[in-house]
């Protein structure tokens, strides 16, 4: 069992999702129990999977370049491509994060059903799409990546544009109106792919690149990471345009001011579990592509875009909480913070330092719970109220005690309450931040620290306001004959684990830095050299 | 000269021949309820051709025949395994779409035989003239069957527009190559290659090449002389719509990869900056054109030109470097293989939901999938293959298209995967256009036929073409044998 699982274990956790995808495909869509059973077992097993992989991992031994659990095979011998999969001190907590969240969602899925309902679609996407999260978190093979950062796309496109937000909207610079989701899909799909199409382009730089560096051409991200430390792909113009091309592919998915439009378009127009997804999950993909491939690979050139970085994240902190003041949908209110917490994440990663990596990726494990949260309570919400308006929700609090509760927890977690998983990430950004890698501009961070400060403050005041105008203040008159019923068993279940988790990491972070430490300082060292 | 003929070689040829001969004996005799039987023979005349081509894949001997103008090596038995599998595939498609509107149906089987046999023909073609019977063969019937619906007005026009500029482009490439032939004296490739080596400066060698080039670009639709295609797309019956689009298509591509890699790789440096610049043109005009189209079918016409260009990336790539040229060549005949079996199964499920929608228009598709979900999976799966998503076997002919750009590492052809890149995405635009008609847009009511299942053969074709699309998304290396067999032309040659 043991040794087996040692070379497949990371398939099971991968594709179990998709032989559920396979099997519920089969399955009548009359039969929605059976459905949502299958769901939750094949969800639920990987997420045990990944439970068992933790506890088997050796966290003694996950230093720079080294991983886990790896299998190698051939995949596409012409192209040297293989099927390389593995996990470090890095990848384990996200991969952990994918597991978890998608089992929640399918829980959560139990009774909570966007129009046009069809359980068995959406519950079908809802496995491939865990099944590509899955994947890009432990692919080391830059063909295989790329296939599993893609197959997102088409299953998340049909989840909005299906299940989306009906209401009609004038789009700017259209004369029609049109169906929110329609417009929020494509948009999503056209933006993914415009930057991935680069990232191609730059994957196959690199693997000729390697071929005259090294005499193999290949796309392992271990012998890349390797050649790069060596100082490989040191050709200025050559690491500018691939720097460049990799920047354009992880920086719309993150996504960085001033790719981040699609997101409030995308996240409000998704249907609940949809919208979970998208921000606890898939915005991730592109910041654990910079720490997984761009820095290690191109260092040089990492610390010559690093300022660059910084102050785009800066701006999108800052231009995110200055939106989010301007919001009257709830949804989209928590759609912008994602711009700005994801900012905090950017910013850590921009100061190249242990401190600043460490920082964002339980930045992006707190966001991933946070707002995902979030998302769950406003989905709920607008079940509930039929609205998303702010304006009409006022007094959420006496109409729904326990969603109002959570909601108002949630928020603080959101706003960096010390205490509270979102406090570490955003405190060691700015720490990092301070002090980012000797050879940076110490003006350029030193002031985004100052800057990204006052974006928590920010964040704090639009938190706060959120909630009172939410949550505080005497219930509107029009719900009184409502029978709105309070968060049921479903939604407990799926939420509870979560506050949990927030709490426990706010209080005892070490249970991500344990993972993470190791790996991150040891690839600064060998890579940064400090 | 010596005349001693492999007839297992020739088997292939002369099964499809044969074929073709009892298909218009039967048409003769057989009472007019009982033609389909037409249809039943073309098929398995079709599959039957498949035996002796897998036989002498097993035996992997490259044969030559007639002073080596007629070779059967890898390479050809690869091509001529695509031609027969994907008229196979229009075979299945035709048979209840020409049934069911009572048409000419020995003559139409007929004519359809002979033109995969020209496409076998020309894909074991080493010279000029059998590669220009070969390739005549494939079109003249064609100018027929475009024209097939008679009553329709859009049918005849289609027929007369592929005719005309269809025999315009014959002349000038049979000028240019007539060109070739004067200059050097030669008709066989291996000789022209050695004659026409360093002869790029004359001019009436760049004006021969240029020639050859505005002939084939003809053929395969490239912009500026696509002109004709949507037009005889959207009239033609929709399965010889889909030949054109795969096999005529394909035997367009082949004839030009032969004649560029094997009997002039040594005027690259002419053909290089031509293609260069019809393969940026296809792909940008033939998506941007793309965009507009409320036809499926016109849709798919300008998803074929701009797909053409994506298979001229790598010629034009390869040619301003000179070294990858066989990569290039390998990287090609993939895209041409993995595009002609999405392209199939796009135009087959295309023929499956026009029975429901009974139109081509977009508008009237909204919804399919919410009627008749698995047609509308079907739809979604081969366009978004065609628009390259990954897990979908059009993934990797894009890829490997860019790998051959990448290669290089020159700016001009960096240049030109950037506008393929651009253009990838643009293209995704019209194909999810389609898949948010099916899927994403409300019912609203269809006037067609929504409960007969679609006819068996069609479900074949469908099958099997998704199946494909499925399979090689997930695991690209059973292309391999494409690209092997491909190097080894492109290196002997």
């Amino acid at each position: 069992m043991m040794e087996w699982f040692d070379s497949w274990g990371l398939t099971v956790i991968v594709f179990l999702p998709l032989l559920g995808a396979l099997v519920m495909g089969f399955i009548p869509s009359g039969n929605e129990d059976g459905l949502k059973r299958t769901a939750l077992v094949a969800s639920g097993l990987a997420f045990l999977a990944s439970i068992y992989l933790v506890l088997q991992f050796d966290f003694g031994a996950s230093g720079y370049n080294q991983y886990q659990f790896e299998v190698t095979e051939t995949w596409i011998g012409a192209i040297n491509a293989s099927y390389h999969l593995g996990v470090d001190g890095i990848s384990l907590p996200l991969l952990v994060l994918s597991t978890f969240i998608v089992v929640l969602s399918v829980i959560y899925s139990w009774n909570h059903w966007d129009e046009p309902y069809n359980p068995k679609a959406f519950l079908i996407l809802m496995m491939i799409l865990a099944t590509g999260m899955n994947g890009t978190f432990v692919a080391l093979d830059l063909v295989l990546f790329f296939i599993f950062f893609e197959v997102v796309l088409l299953p998340m496109y049909f989840m909005i544009g299906i299940w989306g937000d009906k209401t009609p909207r004038r789009i700017p610079g259209f004369r029609k109106e049109y169906e929110t989701r329609l417009y929020a899909a494509i948009k999503f799909f056209l933006f993914t792919l415009f930057g991935s199409a680069f990232m191609l382009l730059g994957f196959l730089a690199l693997y000729f690149e390697s071929g005259d560096v090294s005499g193999v051409r290949t796309f392992d991200i271990p012998t890349l990471t390797e050649l790069g430390a060596t100082g490989a792909f040191t050709d200025p113009t050559f690491a500018f345009l691939v720097f460049g091309a990799l920047f354009l592919g992880f920086a719309v998915k993150v996504p960085m001011w001033p790719l981040h439009t699609w997101l409030p378009d995308a996240h409000t127009a998704a249907p609940t579990v949809g919208s979970v997804l998208l921000a606890a999950i898939l915005l991730k993909l592109g910041s654990y592509g910079f720490v997984r491939i761009s820095l290690p690979i191109l260092p040089d050139e990492a610390m010559s875009w690093a300022p660059a970085i910084a102050i785009l994240a800066v701006i999108g902190i800052i231009y995110g909480s200055l939106a989010c003041l301007a919001q009257t949908d709830m949804k989209r209110l928590i759609a912008f913070s994602s711009v700005g917490h994801m900012g905090f994440v950017m910013l850590g990663i921009a100061t190249l330092t242990d401190v600043g990596i460490n920082a964002a990726i339980i930045g992006m494990v707190a966001h991933g719970l946070i707002t995902g949260l979030l998302f769950f309570l406003a989905g709920s919400m607008s079940h509930r109220y039929h609205t998303r308006e702010m304006s009409r929700l006022g007094g959420n609090i006496k109409l729904l005690p326990i969603i109002g509760g959570i909601l108002a927890f949630t928020a603080m977690a959101s706003l960096g309450l010390p205490g509270l998983a979102g406090f570490w990430g955003e405190f060691m950004s700015l720490v990092g931040s301070y002090n980012p890698l000797s050879g940076l501009p110490l003006g350029v961070f030193r002031t985004s620290m100052v800057l990204g400060a006052v974006g928590t403050v920010l964040t704090a005041g639009y938190m706060l306001w959120m909630l009172q105008r939410v949550n505080l203040g005497e219930p509107s008159a029009e719900w009184t004959d409502h029978d709105l019923g309070d968060a049921d068993r479903y939604e407990l279940a799926s939420w509870v684990p979560l506050i949990v988790l927030i709490v426990v990491i706010g209080l005892y972070p070490r249970l991500v830095f344990n993972s993470t430490t190791e790996a991150v300082t040891s690839m600064v060292e060998m890579v940064f050299g400090s | 000269m010596t005349f001693e003929v492999d007839y297992l070689a020739l088997a292939p040829e002369l099964i499809v021949a044969a074929t073709m001969i009892v298909v218009l004996t039967l048409d003769l005799i057989l009472p007019r309820p009982q033609k389909f039987w037409t249809a039943t023979v073309s098929v398995a005349g079709t599959a039957l051709a498949l035996v002796p081509l897998a036989v002498l894949a097993i035996d992997g001997e490259a044969r030559a025949m007639f002073d080596g103008s007629y070779v059967v090596d890898e390479f050809a038995l690869v091509l001529k395994g695509l031609f027969l599998i994907s008229a196979y595939v229009v075979f299945l498609m035709s048979h209840n779409y020409i049934e069911s509107d009572r048409y000419y149906q020995g003559e139409y089987y007929f004519l359809l035989l002979a033109s995969v046999l020209g496409s076998l023909v020309m894909a074991s073609s080493r010279d000029l003239i059998v590669l220009f019977i070969g390739l005549e063969l494939v079109t003249g019937p064609l100018y027929m069957l475009a024209g097939w619906r008679k009553g329709d007005v859009k049918s005849n026009e289609a027929s007369m527009k592929y005719f005309i500029l269809g025999v315009l482009s014959t002349a000038i490439l049979l000028y240019g190559l007539s060109l070739l032939f004067g200059l050097t004296g030669e008709v066989q490739f291996g000789a022209l290659a050695e004659a026409t080596a360093g002869r790029a400066g004359e001019p009436m060698m760049v004006m021969a090449v240029l020639f050859a080039i505005v002939g084939f670009a003809f053929k395969v639709s490239a912009v500026p002389f696509h002109f004709w295609a949507p037009d005889t797309y959207e009239g033609a019956p929709t399965p010889i719509t889909a030949y054109l689009s795969v096999n005529s298509k394909a035997a367009g591509f082949v004839a030009m990869l032969l004649v560029m890699y094997l009997a002039l790789p040594g005027l690259s440096e002419i053909w290089a900056p031509a293609l260069w610049l019809l393969a940026a043109l296809s792909m940008t005009i033939g998506n941007l054109s793309a965009l507009r189209q409320t036809n499926i079918v016109r849709l798919l016409a300008y998803s074929s030109i701009a797909q053409a260009g994506f298979m001229l990336v790598p010629f034009a790539a390869a040619a301003t470097t000179g070294a990858d040229l066989e990569e290039a060549f390998a990287a090609t005949v993939i895209y041409l293989v993995i595009y002609a079996v999405m392209n199939l199964g796009a135009f087959a499920s295309v023929i499956a939901g026009a029975r429901i929608t009974a139109s081509g228009e977009l508008g009237a598709w909204a919804g399919l999938g919410k009627v008749e979900p698995r047609i509308g999976l079907l739809v979604a799966v081969f366009f978004f293959s065609l628009a390259g998503i990954p897990p979908l076997a059009g993934w990797f002919a894009k890829f490997i298209m860019f790998r051959a750009v990448m290669g290089s590492g020159a700016s001009a052809t960096v240049a030109l995967a950037v506008i393929a890149s651009v253009n990838a995405v643009v293209a995704l635009y019209y194909y999810a256009k389609v898949t948010k008609s099916v899927w994403l847009d409300e019912p609203m009511g269809f006037p067609g036929d929504v409960t007969t299942p679609p006819a068996g053969s069609l479900r074949l074709a469908l099958g099997v073409s998704v199946a494909l699309t499925v399979v090689v998304g997930f695991y690209p290396a059973l292309t391999t044998f494409v690209g092997d067999a491909s190097k080894v032309i492109a290196l002997g040659g």
